[in-house]
């Protein structure tokens, strides 16, 4: 580990699952890719949790992965995703205009999104390239 | 109808009005949701309302339009689930466009606008299971003007309607078919809270 500036000018990733276990192991099979060098926070669980989402903490996990290059928030079932919306929008302006939420696999979208943000590519770059496993 | 009560009382019996419906159906609407989607919709309301309610204070002693507008922020981030966005929204956006620019009150107009933004929230329409096909005719009867008691008649009507609908959007899409003959548990919370709150507003101010 380098000790590299956690705002560094990498695209950040946010993985929001209703599952803690779920998210935190998506965001363990990240950090296992790029190790520190991406911004990286995870969201599982509601208020109280138990499964489901919640926009307060999602909204805290796309502070603590902030980078001024973007962030790429990866999601689950639905109520992840109006959850997110939602959390972004509470951002407010500029800053929700530089998150976007990937329409791709929460595991393997983290992954390879992540892995194009360590090379320093820009946020629609490290999107696309996550979005090309969907269909 | 809205300008008889004194502002505070007016927040107060509403919110009131609301958490406790949604107490006392918790464990219905959770069921419903067993039955399509992921059984915590009661749960997640209760949490919503019971953190409103601790509000309270507060919220009373805000102008009505800036109440609402608190209180969808408070449900956006206490619900979770997509309810929470969904009602948040729709309270963000009625508290936003309730008093028009000529500084009176117009509630079908601020509804039609906040349903439109739900239904946006939502990417939903009519007749796909939702809240919505709750909201779009309480708004019609807002419309043309019907009392409270239509109003909330028509809510618990609707409601009932999606019994026979196929859910086209959350987690009941995924039954398909398997969805249809079951009450949409986002649908039931809506009309009973539309009901509470005509409720209330009727005892304060009967015809």
């Amino acid at each position: 580990m380098s000790g590299m500036n956690p705002k560094s000018a990498n695209v950040g990733i946010v993985i929001v699952s209703h599952s803690p276990l779920v998210a935190e192991g998506a965001a363990d099979m990240v950090r296992q890719m790029v190790g520190d060098c991406v911004p990286l926070a995870w969201s599982g669980g509601n208020a109280e949790g138990g499964l489901g989402t919640h926009a307060a903490g999602i909204l805290a996990a796309i502070e603590r992965a902030w980078s001024d290059a973007g962030v790429a928030v990866f999601v689950d079932l639905g109520g992840a995703e109006t959850n997110s919306e939602m959390a972004i929008e509470m951002l407010g302006e500029p800053r929700s205009g530089r998150v976007i939420i990937c329409d791709a696999p929460l595991v393997e979208g983290a992954v390879m999104a992540a892995a194009e943000a360590s090379g320093g590519a820009a946020l629609a770059r490290v999107v696309a390239t996550a979005e090309e496993l969907s269909p | 109808m809205l300008t008889v009560l004194a502002n505070a009382a007016l927040i107060g019996g509403l919110i009131e009005a609301c958490r406790e419906v949604i107490a006392a159906n918790a464990d219905h609407l959770s069921e419903l949701d067993r039955a399509i989607g992921d059984g915590d919709h009661g749960t997640n309301m209760r949490r919503g309302l019971e953190a409103v309610y601790a509000d309270r204070s507060r919220l009373v002693q805000l102008p009505l339009p800036k109440a609402l507008e608190e209180t969808g922020l408070t449900l956006v981030m206490s619900v979770g689930g997509a309810a929470g966005p969904l009602y948040g929204t729709l309270l963000i956006e009625i508290g936003r466009r309730l008093v028009g620019a000529n500084g009176e009150i117009d509630l079908a107009r601020a509804l039609e606008h906040a349903i439109d933004a739900v239904a946006r929230r939502g990417r939903a329409g009519p007749g796909d299971k939702t809240l919505l096909d709750v909201l779009y005719p309480v708004h019609a009867e807002v419309v043309r003007r019907a009392g409270l008691a239509g109003i909330s008649q028509q809510a618990e009507r609707a409601a009932s309607l999606t019994f026979g609908m196929r859910a086209m959007r959350g987690r009941a899409a995924f039954l398909g078919d398997r969805s249809v003959g079951h009450v949409d548990p986002g649908a039931k919370s809506c009309a009973l809270l539309t009901a509470a709150i005509c409720r209330f507003l009727e005892e304060q101010c009967p015809a």
